[in-house]
């Protein structure tokens, strides 16, 4: 009887129904989307340096693991690096942050290839002249481009030489002097990547290398890779609060609204519940039924939702951004869509008991 | 008549505050009612009937004088004990029928007695029908092909005779009802006050009908006058 009374509540008012469900849905959407495009973007990001097929990885020192530097550590790194003991391959990278998320990443090609068994292209092949740059898969499709189109990037315009497939290290390459040359800051590198001759040689060469290299941040690919969380990117972190704790406000105010209407609307419904001998617990009870189903309805149209906004950066901004889905954060996205959404009832549930009845029924 | 009244009334004031001034809605009124009266409640607007019906639905409390009903004063009630005293000992049928309009004839018949469940461990929380011998009562309001619609697909008289239904179904002592012909045009009145006649006869059913109607007051057994918050003739 009481979900009779629950449903046909929320059924009677359609439109404040679905904008309450809308409210929360997108208070919802708002948090599983920015957990997905953070741990899509880190995930992203350790799955390309994997691709580059390196055991250890060289960092200048003070750098953070998302730092987008430019190139602080000297070329002559790489012989000091190669000529250590188990180290088969090494090579260096420079990176040059453009707008937004995007960045231009030097490459010595050959050395690269070695290491990483080399690009595959889906168009065009490697670069042959100074203005050649090749591109993933990803950002050429978000920028329409093919192998023989021109872009323009740092001011400068390019030959798309080849169009590779994703996965190895960078969205945008060029070759390395090239790099060097245009940001006026040539033989410098932003980061090393070292291949041993035998995995099990990876931590000696590791403590090796620190042991020669104080001040320089070394990983094993996994520790690198392992870093790449939320929990360790600080601003990223607070980032989702700041947007949990908005979501939360969102969806309080949206159910504090609708309840709240919902009851000054329905003040000689609940003066009638009560001359029927409705206890406070019972009204309370419906009220709380009705935001509890609110609440839930929402989050499922927000997780829906959440797959919209998924489909759209794949389509639309598949190299700047990718959005995976995180199951974990469904449930606790849901919950924190109740917790405001329970939040936000309180008053207009004290308001509904605190009604007199008798002037509830002389309500017109 | 039995010789303990249902309803005692007795030295029943009520004064409520409108803006900066004191509303006497009711001045010592006193009254008997016996089980199995249909009494009409008359008086002009501002007699204190519609205060006196509320008191006696502990709808709101006096401000002095008692009011026992079946050897309990309300006035004496802490609001949980006049909440189940309504769920079971009232029922309440209201001129504008006050039925929910999200629910069904039949829901909001079901409301009633599912809320009055609740005070009942053994039948709390459940979905309980409507009991058997209530179908005699439906077929006597004649709203059994009715159940299955909400309230805006009904005529004033069904909503009406809905409200009875629902009123009844917990089978209170007393069946209170305020101005119940008031939004009903003389046919579906007529209509209205023979049933309440006909379940005060068939099934001994107490009324106390508030009405300012003087013709609706004849299908009672006995008639109070009030004015001014006094009840004049009784």
């Amino acid at each position: 009887m009481i979900l009779t009374l629950v449903v046909s509540n929320l059924t009677h008012r359609p439109v404040r129904t679905a904008l309450s469900i809308a409210a929360i849905a997108l208070e919802v959407t708002m948090i599983l989307t920015l957990v997905g495009v953070s741990y899509g973007t880190l995930d992203e990001s350790a799955r390309r340096a994997r691709g580059v097929g390196a055991d250890l990885l060289i960092r200048p020192p003070g750098t953070s693991i998302l730092s987008l530097s430019s190139a602080p550590m000297s070329d002559a790194l790489i012989d000091f690096v190669a000529h250590q003991p188990h180290v088969a391959l090494v090579t260096g990278t420079a990176v040059q942050p453009l707008s937004g998320f995007d960045t231009v990443t030097g490459i010595d090609l050959n050395a690269f290839s070695r290491m990483s068994g080399g690009f595959h292209f889906i168009e065009g092949g490697p670069f042959q002249a100074p203005n050649d740059v090749i591109l993933d898969e990803y950002y050429a499709r978000e920028r329409h481009l093919h192998a023989g189109s021109w872009v323009q990037l740092m001011g400068r315009t390019w030959h798309v030489a080849g169009i590779f497939e994703s996965g190895k290290l960078a969205r945008i390459c060029v070759a390395l002097p090239v790099l060097g040359e245009i940001t006026g800051n040539p033989h410098r590198l932003s980061q090393i990547y070292v291949k041993t001759d035998n995995p099990a040689n990876n931590k000696a060469v590791l403590e090796a290398l620190r042991a020669r290299m104080p001040g320089f941040q070394i990983y094993t690919m996994e520790e690198f890779t392992s870093l790449l969380t939320i929990s360790n990117v600080g601003m990223l972190r607070n980032f989702i609060g700041v947007v949990i704790g908005v979501a939360t406000v969102v969806g309080f105010l949206a159910v504090f609204m609708s309840i709240y209407t919902a009851v000054l609307e329905r003040t000689r419904e609940i003066g009638i519940l009560k001359a029927l001998g409705a206890s406070p617990r019972f009204i309370a009870g419906l009220l709380v039924r009705e935001t509890l189903l609110l609440a839930i309805l929402g989050s499922l149209a927000g997780i829906v939702l959440t797959y919209v906004t998924q489909w759209t950066i794949h389509t639309f901004s598949p190299a700047s951004l990718t959005q995976e889905t995180v199951y974990i954060w469904w449930p606790i996205a849901g919950l924190i869509a109740i917790g405001g959404a329970l939040l936000g009832v309180i008053v207009p549930v004290t308001k509904a008991l605190r009604q007199d009845a008798t002037e509830a029924l002389s309500y017109e | 008549m039995s010789s303990a009244p249902l309803i005692e009334v007795r030295e029943l004031s009520k004064i409520y505050r409108q803006g900066d001034v004191d509303v006497h809605a009711l001045r010592g009124a006193s009254l008997d009612i016996d089980p199995g009266e249909f009494v009409a409640i008359c008086g002009a607007s501002g007699s204190g009937k519609s205060t006196l019906f509320h008191i006696l639905g502990a709808l709101t409390p006096a401000s002095s004088g008692s009011v026992v009903i079946g050897g309990r004063d309300i006035a004496q009630m802490s609001p949980a004990e006049r909440t189940i005293f309504r769920r079971h000992t009232v029922g309440f049928v209201f001129q504008r029928y006050n039925l929910l309009p999200t629910l069904t004839a039949e829901d909001n018949i079901r409301l009633a007695h599912y809320i009055a469940a609740q005070s009942d461990k053994a039948t709390a929380g459940k979905n309980s029908a409507l009991p058997a011998a209530f179908h005699a009562i439906l077929e006597t309001l004649d709203i059994t092909s009715r159940l299955s619609h909400k309230p805006r697909a009904l005529s004033g008289g069904q909503q009406q005779r809905v409200a009875i239904a629902r009123a009844l179904v917990n089978r209170p002592a007393i069946l209170l009802a305020d101005e119940p012909t008031g939004n009903l045009d003389s046919q579906n009145a007529a209509a209205v006050l023979g049933l309440l006649k006909e379940l005060n006869q068939k099934e001994g059913q107490t009324i106390l009908m508030i009405t300012h109607d003087a013709e609706a007051a004849t299908y009672a057994t006995r008639t109070i006058h009030m004015r001014d918050g006094r009840i004049v003739e009784n």
